[in-house]
């Protein structure tokens, strides 16, 4: 009952506004260049954090396991505050540091560079949160019987660890994935949402709102919940992948 | 030397990324002593920017903590049809875009809606005033309680609560005595990340509010302002004290840990 009124009636009422125009009006709002444009950027760019995310998330879930240095335990704690951050203040951090008045003198203010590096800070914790665990439970004895069998470092990583942590990984750039597609508070600030150069999905919604045009925002709207239902499929699907591969 | 280049790698990458900006707008905001920051937070339009965001907090919060173990415990425990719609639903507001959730309240309570006109007649203001910031807030951080109490509820199992009906407790004995206590540090850390998230939301709530000064305008939506109006004290000032509560709830998470994993 609760869920349903909180989440699904709303999300009906979403659905159903979308197709008031009839498929012809759906297809128009979803195809205009502007929402297309926006679209595209929203994915690609959401790979490219996911990709990088794959690989920072799981060296620094490394470092935290498998190096011992002072401070540590703070560097643990830092990477959850993006979950505790408020996005617009995460925006507005970047802004200052790397916005027009920089004073290191980079500014990726209004590129599509913005979108990347606001959506890398929002989600950083997940690949790491979602590795961490796994490589703790990771038994270095087989880590150690191919070192002793002759095999280098980069091979141990390659054949033993890696293979090991895959679901993981997986599931985490999944989550980073998702998170990314949707964002909206920490882009608005630092990426100036020019049409058709750094507007994401998100912003190009929230503009059509603003600027009386519900049903397009509706359509478009769509979409985004569709992308994300299947995201959350595909996590369940990895999920229940790496549970039967014992990982 | 592999060790250190990936260890350098690391802390890199988090000081570029993280604390670097972080720090920047901490020393910004006090660059000019404690005082102009103190007074940026403490005008009219600030305080009850504040004042709004834990008002919101202080319904959402509780309200999703209630349902929360609720939906946790019919997951788990019972079986129903839907149940996997059920599990997915509660996963969405994690994925979904916040101003894809204002839009929804908007076109299901605005004047155009399905209720809106039901609410306008009876005088009642949902769009643009608080009912429908709380209800963004409620729909945004719904998932955090459920996702933490199920996996516990799943590894306690249910034998306790059978040996409790057994020997004659009701179900509300059984509940408040055997369930409740064994599901606490869960449940205390899901109240945590949700308060984080109902104190942090943004899209959702800019959508619904119409941004009214000094009537329906949070603490987030303030820094938007104040920045967008070039008084950067008092949005760097404002991010400050979001970011400070940001770092209490980091300590609090950190506190809860250690205790869920000794259990």
């Amino acid at each position: 009952m609760y869920l349903g009124f909180v989440v699904l009636l709303p999300l009906a009422a979403l659905v159903w506004r979308s197709t008031r125009e009839g498929r012809h009006g759906f297809w128009a709002a979803v195809s205009a260049p502007e929402a297309l444009a926006a679209l595209r950027l929203t994915l690609v760019a959401a790979v490219v954090v996911a990709a990088i995310n794959a690989v920072m998330g799981t060296v620094l879930a490394w470092v935290l396991v498998r190096d011992r240095f002072v401070g540590q335990g703070l560097v643990n704690a830092l990477i959850d505050l993006p979950f505790a951050l408020p996005t617009i203040v995460a925006g507005l951090t970047l802004v200052a540091l790397y916005g027009p008045r920089s004073p290191v003198g980079v500014s990726v203010a209004f590129t599509r560079g913005a979108v990347v590096l606001a959506l890398l800070f929002v989600t950083l914790p997940f690949v790491v949160r979602t590795v961490q665990p796994t490589l703790l439970e990771l038994d270095r004895e087989m880590e150690e019987a191919a070192a002793s069998l002759g095999a280098g470092r980069m091979t141990v990583f390659r054949r033993i660890v890696l293979p090991n942590l895959v679901p993981a990984i997986l599931s985490g750039v999944a989550l980073a994935y998702a998170r990314a597609i949707g964002e909206f508070g920490s882009v608005v600030l630092i990426t100036g949402n020019l049409p058709f150069k750094t507007e994401v999905s998100s912003v190009y919604i929230y503009g059509q709102i603003q600027s009386g045009a519900p049903g397009t925002a509706a359509a478009v709207s769509v979409l985004l919940l569709a992308i994300s239902l299947a995201v959350l499929l595909l996590i369940g699907a990895v999920r229940r992948w790496a549970w039967r591969h014992g990982a | 030397m592999a060790r250190y280049g990936l260890r350098f790698a690391a802390l890199a990458y988090l000081a570029v990324l993280l604390v670097a900006p972080v720090g920047l707008v901490f020393w910004r905001t006090f660059e000019h002593g404690f005082s102009p920051a103190w007074h940026a937070v403490t005008t009219h339009d600030a305080r009850h920017a504040f004042w709004l965001t834990i008002l919101i907090a202080l319904i959402a919060v509780p309200a999703n903590t209630v349902f929360g173990v609720a939906l946790a415990l019919a997951i788990v425990r019972r079986r129903f049809p839907g149940k996997g719609l059920v599990n997915a639903v509660v996963d969405l507001p994690l994925a979904l875009s916040p101003v894809v959730v204002g839009l929804a309240l908007l076109l299901l309570y605005g004047r155009l809606g399905w209720f809106g006109p039901f609410f306008e007649r009876h005088g009642i203001h949902v769009v643009f005033a608080l009912p429908s910031m709380i209800l963004a807030t409620i729909f945004v951080s719904l998932p955090f309680v459920v996702r933490e109490v199920v996996p516990v509820l799943r590894e306690i199992g249910t034998e306790q609560e059978q040996a409790a009906s057994t020997l004659g407790a009701s179900g509300f004995q059984t509940l408040v005595r055997i369930t409740l206590p064994a599901i606490r540090w869960a449940i205390a850390y899901g109240v945590v990340l949700t308060t984080a998230r109902c104190l942090g939301e943004f899209g959702a709530v800019s959508v619904v509010s119409g941004h009214l000064v000094g009537r329906t305008e949070t603490a987030t939506l303030y820094v938007q302002d104040q920045f967008e109006g070039f008084d950067l004290t008092g949005a760097y000032a404002a991010s400050m004290l979001l970011a400070l509560i940001a770092i209490a709830t980091l300590v609090a998470m950190n506190g809860f840990r250690p205790k869920e994993e000794t259990r």
